[in-house]
């Protein structure tokens, strides 16, 4: 049936293709009575086998992106799938109790999960998720109930889901991946930034997505306009695959810019850097020809897992890193978790207001251990490349000489054991509007700053850019946001120290001109809008735009006289990027 | 038939990682490997029963072969647990 779903406009393109549902089925099992034993046995193997051939896939593609560590989890899902004595047992239980298979499967790894609960290992304890996860997928293939996984991905798809998370396996799906649907989620939301950085087309917060789009539908997502259509007519399918040719020849054509460093028309260089959520980023930072990275996340060694990541775990990712990326510089920020990103295994408090809870800097200085283990991977992984640590959320000097006393007492212990340590610079992330009104002091003390827009705007504006009644607060261009910029860029420069942003508004093309004006010196975004960005800045003159970037600052009172300033400073400008 | 005892270093006792790896080298051989932790002994080519003793750091533990290639199995075993930091 043909139908129209509006969303949020979240990573611009035209994709059309057919639907990929990414939605959890339910599962749901009766017992049985079986009278064909051998029937149920041999549904039972079968199953069996296509699940460990299942794993396999994944883990082939899990080992290529994230590396044999990465892909562990699933040599342990294989192993269960093939523990002789759980097969034993089962068929037993087959044989003797006439149950069917779902019923017999699931009863003896839900007694092991139960002993794996009565012990006295936490991380054995842990293990019981994988168990249900093993339980779930053999279950499925028994009903004959597709579990979609986007490593099992064989051709190109839109990608229909509730939302993104930091988990799903993404980048190394990515070839696969025509566009995005989503139920949730706005502009600056993981799905969306995610898409953003693969360049891959997305409509965010369609509400209704799921349940409307089914798998194999014909759509055209419209990344650029928010709109999906489904079963589209002919002429509608061939201005969308213009639009997809037409994008190509774009993409091949600022490609050409990839080596090329950025200046503007009249010669004034800035760099422009990547922002990365995971290792398995690389190959994308270095295809849109970043020249630095200006943030990378470390969440998702935590996250990805159901256990803290060991000190040595942590240094082979950031030696990855930094040595695929060498010389380029790369900031690696320390852990930002708390609140909206908790982590089960951390057991922290529910807050009543986690964004302004105990989560990033505040976190690490309360659980010194885990801070610590980050800090001697990253040292340890300095040796290796070009490394910046930066610390997330920094609202008072005493919180940010409390952090770099304790790397410094770190580095010394590494220093006296002779463990070889390369040159690294300490700085903080300006996303507390306090830090950024202070920014002069602050100056004084670190090596560099990095202006966080997506949480400086919320903190400034007191609204939560996730919270659709509230989003439209989210104003990247407000004057008062500008103001505290603006600040923070001339406190950086008087103290001699470079200001970064690694926020969404460094790529966006009405604030970059601004930007440009007020003399920032790196601009961190998305791998996917570099190139864009790079072609934007060569059409600028620097020069000309300190005086839009004054008035904008000083005179201008709402959003829209931003916008509309910017408008009749570079008109050309705009509309051709 | 091959018996040893080890005793765990690991911080993190024999949790899911080491458990694969446990499993995957006695799978190679014929012989029966069991692992006996307390009281309790589990097959060493089962990962759910290996799991399911939770064995932490300082246990002593005893791992048992027997079969055509016990020798071999017994020396798979014990390279295993010393490669992957288990016992010394």
């Amino acid at each position: 049936m043909r139908a129209m779903l509006k969303g949020i406009a979240a990573s611009d393109g035209v994709a059309c293709g057919r639907v990929y549902r990414f939605v959890e089925p339910t599962l749901t099992v009766k017992k049985r009575t079986i009278t064909n034993l051998d029937y149920e046995l041999n549904r039972f193997h079968q199953a069996l086998e296509a699940a460990v051939s299942e794993v396999e896939t994944i883990e082939t593609r899990a080992t290529k992106s994230l590396g044999a560590d990465g892909a562990q989890v699933f040599s342990a899902h294989r192993a269960m799938l093939q523990d002789p004595d759980v097969i034993a047992a089962t068929e037993t239980k087959i044989k003797t109790e006439h149950v069917n298979a779902e019923v017999a499967f699931a009863t003896v790894m839900n007694d092991f999960a139960q002993s794996f609960l009565a012990t006295d290992n936490a991380l054995t304890k842990e293990r019981t998720s994988d168990v249900h996860d093993v339980v779930k997928r053999v279950t499925a293939h028994l009903l004959g109930v597709n579990l979609p996984n986007l490593a099992l991905l064989k051709e190109p798809v839109v990608v229909v889901t509730h939302d993104l998370n930091p988990s799903d396996t993404v980048s190394a799906a990515s070839k696969y991946i025509l566009g995005f649907v989503t139920d949730l989620g706005g502009r600056t939301s993981h799905s969306s930034i995610l898409a953003r950085s693969l360049n891959i087309p997305a409509v965010v917060g369609t509400q209704t997505g799921t349940q409307t789009l089914m798998d194999g539908d014909s759509v055209i997502v419209n990344g650029s306009t928010g709109s999906v259509v489904t079963d589209p007519d002919q002429a509608e399918l061939d201005t969308a695959k213009q639009a997809m040719l037409d994008r190509i020849t774009n993409m091949k054509r600022l490609a050409t810019l990839r080596n090329h460093t950025t200046t503007s028309r009249d010669g004034v260089g800035v760099t422009l850097a990547a922002n990365m959520g995971t290792a398995s980023d690389i190959p994308n930072v270095l295809q849109n020809g970043a020249e630095a990275v200006g943030l990378m996340r470390t969440e998702f060694l935590y996250m990805d897992s159901e256990q803290l990541p060991t000190e040595n775990e942590q240094f082979a990712t950031y030696r990855q890193v930094l040595e695929k990326l060498a010389p380029r510089p790369v900031v690696i920020r320390t852990l930002d978790i708390g609140g909206d990103k908790p982590l089960p295994y951390l057991h922290q408090k529910q807050e009543a207001n986690p964004f302004m809870g105990a989560r990033a800097i505040r976190q690490s200085l309360a659980h010194q251990n885990i801070f610590r283990s980050q800090l001697r991977a990253l040292l340890r992984a300095s040796a290796y490349g070009n490394l910046r640590i930066m610390f997330p959320m920094i609202a008072t000097l005493d919180e940010f000489r409390q952090a770099k006393a304790i790397y410094d007492e770190e580095r010394s212990k590494l220093t006296t054991a002779r463990v070889p340590l390369g040159k690294i610079k300490v700085g903080m992330m300006v996303e507390v509007p306090a830090a950024a009104m202070l920014a002069d002091r602050f100056a004084q003390e670190v090596d560099f700053m990095s202006i966080g827009t997506n949480d400086l705007i919320g903190y400034t504006m007191a609204a939560d850019r996730t919270n659709q009644d509230v989003s439209y607060l989210y104003q990247p261009y407000h004057p008062a946001i500008l103001r505290l910029v603006q600040r923070i860029i001339t406190a950086g420069h008087t103290a001699g120290i470079p200001v970064a942003m690694c926020g969404e508004m460094a790529g966006d093309p009405i604030a970059v001109p601004l930007l440009l004006g007020m003399g920032l010196d790196e601009f961190s975004m998305g791998a996917g809008s570099i190139l864009k960005t790079r072609q934007l800045i060569s059409q600028l003159n620097a020069k000309d735009l300190q005086g839009l970037a004054e008035s904008a600052v000083n005179s201008a009172g709402t959003s829209q006289e931003v916008i509309t300033m910017v408008q009749a400073a570079v008109p050309n400008v705009l509309t051709q990027s | 038939m091959e018996k040893r005892e080890f005793r765990v270093t690991a911080e993190t006792g024999i949790h899911a990682r080491p458990a694969t790896l446990l499993v995957q080298a006695a799978s190679k051989f014929n012989s029966e490997v069991s692992l006996q932790y307390q009281d309790k002994s589990v097959n060493l080519k089962s990962i759910m029963g290996v799991m399911s003793l939770g064995v932490g750091q300082n246990a002593s533990i005893t791992i048992t072969t027997d079969g055509d290639d016990e020798a071999d199995a017994m020396n798979a075993v014990a390279e295993t647990l010393k490669k992957e930091g288990l016992s010394d």
